[in-house]
């Protein structure tokens, strides 16, 4: 079976209406002057990406998907909005056609990066040839979770794991610092007049 | 396993009418809702797919994607009460302030 061929299982065509959808919203938020419209449907461009990963295997990042596409980015973006207007202004043509032909460039650079990477499922892959291997052996033994992913993120690399989980939390703390999620809920006035108590605004 | 794939295809349709509505509804609480919706059809579809596929070990983490998705909604709702109550608290908060 050479590597075109597709069997049409029920999944393929889950997959073809899962990605015809997330194309359509994508085009539905490009064309979309509303913000709040915009960030909506954002968060079921994720949802939609989070089905998909679930459909290729891929549970971890999936979940980090539908938490932080579609749940925290929503609502930051929310908060973002209510900074600015609630439509978005009219595009000044002109620009458009170098942003084209950038996008056109990177991704035909992309398309044509494909061609050097192994086959779907190839055993002599790097991912395949050194640790995994390993990893699929030993995790049932070592690890008694179905997902090899899983115990590989959460157990074998724990720590790494932690210190990502603290990077993320920072980051997160700092973004609702620059939002002023605060002052976006009528509890305090930002203001640039009188410093009084001395403190960083 | 027909079965798993005709519940996977209404999903997929009710999928797209709760996308017809986000694109098109004209007010913020369609939008809203659709969004919701979606989110449901997705959880629902996470659990078909495990037992499309034979292997259903994902349904904790379908279960999980369903407190998210209503923990998003809530959120939500919550700015635009926020959003409306700061409009109609904004002036005496800051007079009580100045």
């Amino acid at each position: 079976m050479s590597a075109f061929e597709v069997e049409l299982t029920p999944i393929v065509f889950l997959d073809l209406s899962l990605l015809t959808m997330l194309i359509l919203v994508a085009f539905a938020m490009l064309r979309s002057r509303h913000l709040f419209a915009v960030v909506m449907l954002s968060g079921i461009y994720s949802l939609l990406s989070a089905a998909f990963f679930v459909s290729l295997d891929a549970v971890d990042v999936a979940f980090t998907e539908a938490a932080v596409g579609a749940g925290v980015s929503t609502v930051l973006m929310l908060a973002g909005m209510l900074l600015t207007a609630r439509r978005e202004k009219p595009k000044t043509p002109g620009r458009a056609p170098v942003a084209l032909a950038v996008v056109f460039v990177t991704g035909a650079a992309l398309a044509y990066a494909t061609i050097d990477m192994p086959a779907f499922g190839d055993p002599d892959a790097p991912a395949n040839s050194y640790v995994g291997q390993q990893y699929v052996d030993e995790t049932p033994n070592d690890i008694a979770v179905p997902n090899i992913v899983t115990a590989v993120l959460a157990s074998y690399r724990g720590f790494d794991t932690m210190g990502e989980t603290m990077v993320i939390f920072t980051a997160g703390v700092a973004v609702m610092l620059l939002l002023g999620l605060g002052s976006a809920r009528g509890g305090r006035e930002v203001s640039d007049a009188e410093p009084e108590d001395g403190e960083a605004k | 396993m027909s079965m798993f794939a005709v519940a996977t295809a209404g999903i997929i349709a009710a999928m797209t009418l709760a996308l017809v509505r986000a694109f098109a509804g004209p007010s913020l609480y369609d939008r809203v809702l659709a969004g919701n919706s979606f989110g449901t059809k997705t959880v629902i579809l996470i659990g078909l797919m495990g037992f499309l596929t034979g292997r259903p070990d994902f349904l904790d983490i379908a279960l999980l994607y369903a407190l998210i998705n209503f923990a998003a909604t809530i959120a939500i709702l919550r700015f635009f009460s926020y959003r409306q109550s700061s409009k109609t608290r904004a002036k005496p908060m800051s007079e009580g302030e100045a």
